[in-house]
């Protein structure tokens, strides 16, 4: 992988590593799982991440529920209601990801959410909770580069990376921009939209992951409406680094409840076997 | 206030879009470069003098500007009887519930209109709480041509029958949101998800001085028109600035269009009040009273929020207040102490209401209502040659139901 840094090979990170596999000298795509903690439990959860990894999700996304997901579509949206109904406390959110941490030291943990719960005790406080659990990586849907200094510093300072957005929208000149401070990978949300509904070209996204890659010295991976092994195997075919899979994930989890693990497994299993096997 | 007092309070926000720690521009990466673009066009508008005039040509003649500026005789002394010797304020409206439509938030859809149709934007979203922004979204829309979509809280449908009606009269489409908790906030989370998804030829009239940059600053520049007129008004009936300003606040924006263009005369004093609702000890929609600093909806603000950041939900009987955020610039002009706020209950402004009903013959809509209820218990405590200038950002015709409901009467 000689898009990593050299710095990033002498402090090979759980990140890092799970983007620089390969399989007969061909780097091998990632496949990024998405659920949110405390759905429908928080009981429930430690069982559905376990299911992640054993189906072969190379990195897992936690999403923190939040009252006002914006950004979502209604898959998700429900699941952040549920999981608040049940009582999910950002304490709780911190000790699934320790447990998570405890059960899994190789697999990748990236935290994903919005801005308010993220920062409503102080960015350090949230930094070095994240960096206590073992949190790889924080995606926050509402801090632009912009507004970086609400979260980016504290996040720097424990070496947990922030993860960046790009979007179509997202053009040449203001790529350095959101790639400056920003590592693990890049995530090309590839449709203008919320999470969970239309797909994206596979063309469109071919052309933008060239773009992004070209830029870029960190891996980047695509999600945004994949739902399907097929789907996430023609992704990572036009040369995604990784494929992001929620809605799907959380459809499972929405239909079976606590049951979900068995689905959940199935599902990820048929994914990680499209995605590894893309290229 | 610890904070040295600025040599202007009218300079904010700075150039990203912060009024001090508040404000700012808070929205995924797909919106950010359209907000750039809007912030842009925006500030080419702003030196554009075509641009001004059609915006207030449209003022005079369609939405009937300038409002008038009354004096409230009966009020004043109502409100004197309860006062010791020597005190009770003069009470003055700025009357903006004569406008076309019947509230303020007309000012500024007209010049959010505008600019979409300088961006070349085809269609227009905007989110509805009491459906005054809404049906004001709508009559725009109707003015100018274009097709119009309005995310309401289903809740809201229900209990605003005669304002949904209205906006469909106008030609707009209604869409009931049944996410989350069926309100307002979750009509503006509903409205986000259209514009991030249409980005390429939406535009998104937001109703209240809040949102991401340029929002705040462009809706108080359009409602300035309400103080820059009652300033002139006052000035030209009494010789004198008023001695108190005093406005409801929902998200804000009738507040800083009154305030802003007086924020620089040290002798004015201001007033803005919060929705207290049952009481700031129970479900209310007080922010500032109730909240602290977090961020929502784009931008940096006081939120009723828990200890993790979760957003709680607002109540008061006056839709148009029921919202668990506050405009930046209040948060701001609160912190360094230039403006006042308190809170008013339901009662309180029921109370006031009726008040203004029988002493002078204006149906208040149940916003201002708050606001006429801060006046009446502030009016007594001030020297009787003092003025009070209070916005009447609304009349009352859409709360006729709510308020029957209130008083037990059946229509």
């Amino acid at each position: 992988m000689t898009r990593l840094s050299p710095n990033r090979r002498l402090f090979p990170n759980r990140l890092s590593a799970a983007f620089a596999r390969e399989v007969n000298g061909v780097p091998r795509p990632a496949l990024i799982t998405f659920i949110t903690a405390g759905d429908p439990t928080a009981a429930a959860t430690p069982a559905i991440l376990d299911a992640l990894v054993e189906g072969g999700a190379d990195i897992v996304e936690l999403g923190m529920p939040f009252t006002d997901p914006m950004a979502d579509g209604p898959a998700i949206q429900a699941a952040n209601l549920r999981s608040l109904a049940s009582g999910t406390t950002t304490a709780a959110i911190f000790a699934l990801a320790r447990g998570f941490r405890e059960r899994h030291p190789e697999t990748p943990l990236v935290l994903m959410g919005y801005a308010n719960p993220m920062t409503t005790r102080g960015p350090e406080w949230f930094a070095q909770e994240c960096h206590k659990a073992g949190v790889d990586g924080v995606i926050c849907v509402d801090i632009p580069p912009e507004e970086d200094a609400d979260l980016g510093p504290a996040l720097r300072a424990v070496g947990v990376s922030l993860i960046r957005l790009a979007t179509p929208t997202t053009d040449a000149a203001r790529l350095p921009a959101v790639l400056e401070g920003s590592s693990g990978f890049l995530y090309y949300v590839s449709v203008a939209g919320i999470t969970g509904k239309q797909q994206a070209q596979v063309a469109s996204v071919e052309e933008a992951v060239a773009r992004l890659k070209a830029s870029s010295t960190i891996p980047v991976a695509v999600g945004f409406g994949v739902r399907t092994p097929e789907q996430a195997a023609a992704i990572a075919a036009a040369g995604a680094d990784g494929v992001v899979v929620g809605s799907a994930l959380v459809d499972l989890v929405a239909q079976h409840g606590a049951a979900a693990p068995v689905a959940i497994r199935d599902l990820t299993r048929a994914l990680a076997e499209a995605v590894h096997s893309a290229r | 206030m610890t904070a040295p007092a600025p040599n202007s309070f009218r300079t904010q926000p700075d150039a990203n879009g912060h009024f001090g720690q508040f404000g700012g521009r808070y929205v995924s990466e797909t919106l950010m470069p359209l907000i750039l673009e809007l912030e842009r066009e925006y500030t080419r508008a702003k030196a554009d003098p075509a641009f001004a005039a059609e915006f207030e040509d449209l003022l005079e003649h369609y939405v009937g500007r300038p409002s008038p500026l009354y004096y409230a005789p009966r009020l004043t002394e109502a409100l004197r009887q309860s006062a010791a010797e020597g005190l009770g304020a003069q009470v003055w409206f700025k009357r903006d519930e004569l406008n076309h439509t019947g509230a303020h938030k007309i000012n500024n859809c007209i010049g959010q209109i505008l600019l979409a149709m300088r961006m070349g934007k085809t269609r227009i979203i905007a989110e509805t709480g009491a459906g005054q922004h809404g049906v004001a979204t709508a009559t725009v829309c109707a003015r100018f041509g274009l097709p119009c979509v309005i995310y309401m809280g289903a809740k809201d449908v229900e209990r605003q029958q005669p304002n949904v009606f209205r906006m469909k009269l106008l030609g707009a489409e209604v869409i009931p949101v049944t996410s989350g908790a069926n309100t307002l906030k979750d009509a503006m989370n509903e409205a986000l998800r259209d514009w991030v998804a249409n980005i390429h030829d939406t535009f998104y009239i937001i109703g209240t001085a809040a949102g991401p940059h340029p929002y705040p600053e462009l809706v108080r520049d359009f409602q300035s028109v309400i103080g820059k007129e009652a300033r002139a008004q006052l000035l030209s009936r009494t010789g004198r600035l008023p001695d108190l300003l005093v406005a409801a606040i929902g998200g804000g924006s009738n507040a800083i269009g009154l305030f802003h263009p007086f924020l620089d005369d040290p002798s004015v004093k201001m007033l803005g009040v919060e929705a207290a609702g049952h009481g700031l000890d129970k479900e209310h929609a007080a922010s500032l009273a109730g909240g602290r600093p977090g961020i929502l909806h784009g931008n940096k603000t006081y939120l009723l929020q828990d200890e993790d950041g979760q957003i709680t939900e607002a109540h008061s009987i006056s839709a148009g207040l029921d919202y668990p955020g506050i405009g930046p610039e209040h948060s701001w002009l609160r912190d360094v102490g230039r403006v006042d706020y308190t809170s008013v209950t339901d009662t309180e402004a029921l109370d006031a209401f009726q008040l203004l009903c029988r002493t002078e013959g204006i149906i208040p809509a149940l916003e201002p209502s708050h606001a006429i209820a801060a006046v009446a218990k502030v009016a007594p405590t001030m020297p009787r040659d003092a003025i009070i200038l209070a916005n009447l950002c609304g009349r009352g015709d859409k709360d006729i139901f709510t308020v029957a409901d209130a008083l037990g009467a059946k229509l």
